[in-house]
């Protein structure tokens, strides 16, 4: 789960790390009230999770509390990449004389943790990567060992900030690992770190993701969750414990096992390349292996109740949860849903394969439920559901 | 022959009074795999499901000649078992628990590589490793194939499935799970270089995911050390930018970990790249039939 910068600024300072002072204002009037508030000077920061939004536009300079609210009106509703912006951070200015770049990160490859840091940060860090990348300095960083100020240090110094920064910096990047290790964080960034010109080291930015693994000791995450911005559809069914995305095509998609569901996907986007309105996948829903009937209905129930689903394609395969079984989950979930007063209205296509996979099918032969089509192969089953939803079908 | 697992395992199952750890102990032994034991310092002494249960893995491995563990603790005691089952130098760990969180898990490999990687970890967040006709470690159905001389690493639990089942005429050497976690113990190169060295092993079936750059990693290993022929498939082509969908690690960032990159890759050292599950099985049918 990522942050926005203004949680990343409370959380830093609440391991003693310098940011500058802040206020989050939703509306042109808070903003107006903040920058009153901070006096003087303020800049003006749009709350968007996603990189870039200074080059958009969404960060400026306000001389004085009206200037703010001028400039929080521009940036207020402002789309940066897809991200309304629904509030904006008014904080004071800072007298910037050097901007660095530091992060720690996970690194995938070598399955360790990982400290960037350079004296060139700002906007263009990532062109500096790649024009000059002797510049930034990748070290890595063993979880055992951890950092204390000395290793802190080393590594501002590694990055080629300044003398007259480094303890500052090393300060900084200590407790910087404290956050990302006590929060169980997978990447903390701060771009820029600035030298103030009065020799204060200052996080100016900060970008924080957490690890939702760690939420059974990290209670607390829960109220950086940005319930406003989830999907109805993607919270209801979080309250049912359903692994469940929501995507922007119209053919339903039921399977079980994570990557089992990301390939019927892929299959389903191929069949509908093909077809009149090139009907795509609505969802990404994966049931898991057990695929109880309790919880074929909850699935059926959320994605049915996404209106622009024309077509639903229940792709599982009988492994632990023999098919038999998962056939009488599905009639049990017709009965259910029947029940509940929300009867399945939109055609069914159903491929069970592994296990028991005849038993399955004659199962749901037997019961004979509206609008359910058994298809024997993966393939040709994706192909029917694309079918049914195309244009004009 | 297969890899890592044989008929010769000796198989303890840490968290074995589990529901998930009685769950499939319990299936393992019908499909005939050879658990001698389980661990829960808790219940040391009693048994379980008429096997022994023991205060510690090295306690277990002391009694049972014990030489692979399967992990089913839950996420908050992951890193724990784990580094429990490298101190007794056990030759396999399989970590099936899903969940586990992403500072533990690279805590128990620094441990591992500290203590000079004696101990095999596979998973978290798998099915486990399967050799059919000989051994079953962690959850893969035993009944979906049958032995033979194919190989297959895979980052999905359902797929790997998928492809055991489709390929159940051929048979397979070893199935391992790898798991989809950002990181994690045996690798598809790991695998790889196994199944290479296997003379049980004719050919290879790879499958990966979205996120990271593992698959175009094994691309550039198998250019250099593999001859028996891989075929492979990559799941997530249509998955969109940023969504997490159901493993942790298969999430596309920016322009590195996309399907289409990793199948690129793959394709560019002769690796033939399947469309779809059953295409990946049609193409690994003809290097078998012809073989």
């Amino acid at each position: 789960m990522d942050l926005f910068e203004h949680q990343a600024k409370e959380l830093f300072a609440a391991y003693g790390i310098p940011v500058p002072r802040g206020i989050v204002a939703h509306t042109v009037a808070e903003a107006r009230t903040a920058a009153e508030q901070l006096t003087g000077r303020v800049v003006v920061k749009a709350q968007v999770k996603t990189g870039g939004r200074g080059k958009a536009g969404g960060v400026k300079v306000a001389d004085d509390a009206t200037d703010a609210e001028t400039k929080a009106k521009a940036i207020l509703g402002m789309d940066i990449k897809g991200h309304t912006v629904h509030k904006v951070l008014v904080e004071e200015a800072s007298n910037i004389a050097e901007e660095y770049y530091f992060s720690f990160l996970l690194d995938r490859a070598n399955r360790t943790f990982l400290a960037i840091c350079s004296a060139a940060g700002g906007m263009d860090i990532e062109e500096v990567a790649h024009t000059a990348p002797e510049k930034v300095a990748k070290i890595a960083v063993n979880p055992i060992d951890g950092i204390d100020l000395a290793r802190a240090r080393e590594i501002a110094a590694a990055g080629g900030l300044p003398e007259k920064s480094l303890d500052g910096a090393a300060e900084l990047i200590e407790r910087l690992w404290a956050v990302f290790v006590d929060e169980d964080a997978s990447l903390v960034e701060v771009n820029p770190l600035i030298l103030t010109a009065d020799g204060q080291v200052k996080a100016l930015d900060g970008k924080v993701t957490l690890d939702t693994n760690a939420d059974f000791r990290q209670k607390e995450h829960e109220s950086y969750v940005d319930k406003a911005a989830e999907d109805p559809l993607e919270a209801r069914a979080k309250e049912k414990h359903l692994n469940y995305v929501k995507l922007d095509g119209n053919v339903g998609i039921i399977g079980n096992g994570a990557g089992l569901v990301m390939s019927t996907l892929d299959v389903v986007a191929y069949a509908g390349e093909q077809l009149a309105g090139t009907p795509k996948p609505a969802n990404f829903l994966d049931i898991g292996g057990g695929a109880s009937a309790e919880v074929m209905a909850n699935g059926l129930e959320i994605i049915l109740s996404d209106p622009a689903v024309k077509s639903v394609f229940v792709n599982v395969f009988g492994g632990i949860t023999a098919c038999d079984a998962v056939a009488n989950g599905i009639v049990s979930a017709f009965q259910l849903l029947s029940d509940r007063g929300e009867a399945v209205s939109r055609p069914l296509v159903v491929r069970l394969d592994g296990n028991n996979a005849a038993l399955g099918r004659e199962i749901l032969q037997n019961a004979a439920l509206p609008g359910v089509e058994l298809v024997d192969t993966m393939d040709d089953a994706a192909k029917r559901a694309a079918e049914l939803a195309a244009v004009g079908a | 022959m297969a890899i890592w697992l044989t008929e010769k395992s000796r198989i303890i199952v840490q968290g074995i009074t589990g529901s998930e750890g009685t769950k499939h102990t319990l299936r393992m032994l019908a499909s005939g795999a050879n658990v001698v034991g389980g661990v829960n310092p808790r219940k040391a002494g009693t048994t379980h499901e008429g096997l022994p249960v023991f205060a510690t893995v090295a306690e277990a491995m002391e009694k049972t000649r014990a030489d692979v563990s399967v992990i089913f603790v839950p996420p908050a005691f992951t890193a724990g078992a784990v580094k429990e089952a490298i101190d007794a130098e056990i030759p396999l760990a399989v970590v099936i628990t899903e969940g586990v969180p992403i500072h533990d898990t690279t805590e128990f490999w620094a441990y591992a590589t500290a203590k000079g990687n004696k101990t095999r970890i596979i998973g978290p967040n798998c099915p486990g490793i399967a050799s059919p006709g000989a051994s079953n470690a962690g959850i893969i159905p035993a009944d979906i194939t049958t032995p033979g001389r194919i190989g297959l690493v895979s980052k999905s639990g359902t797929l790997t499935y998928q492809l055991m089942y489709e390929l159940r005429d051929f048979g397979f050497s070893t199935a391992v799970g790898i798991g989809g976690d950002p990181v994690i113990g045996t690798t598809h190169i790991d695998a790889l270089q196994a199944f290479q060295d296997d003379p049980g092993t004719d050919a290879i079936v790879m499958i990966g995911e979205i996120g990271g750059d593992a698959e175009e990693r094994a691309a550039a290993y198998i250019e250099k050390h593999v001859t028996k022929p891989v075929v492979a498939y990559v799941a997530g082509f249509t998955a969109p930018e940023g969504k997490t969908m159901g493993h942790a690690g298969a999430i596309v960032s920016g322009s590195a970990g996309t399907a289409q990159g990793k199948k690129e890759a793959l394709e560019k050292v002769g690796v033939r790249v399947g469309k779809t599950p059953s295409e990946t099985a049609r193409l690994m049918r003809e290097i078998m039939q012809n073989r």
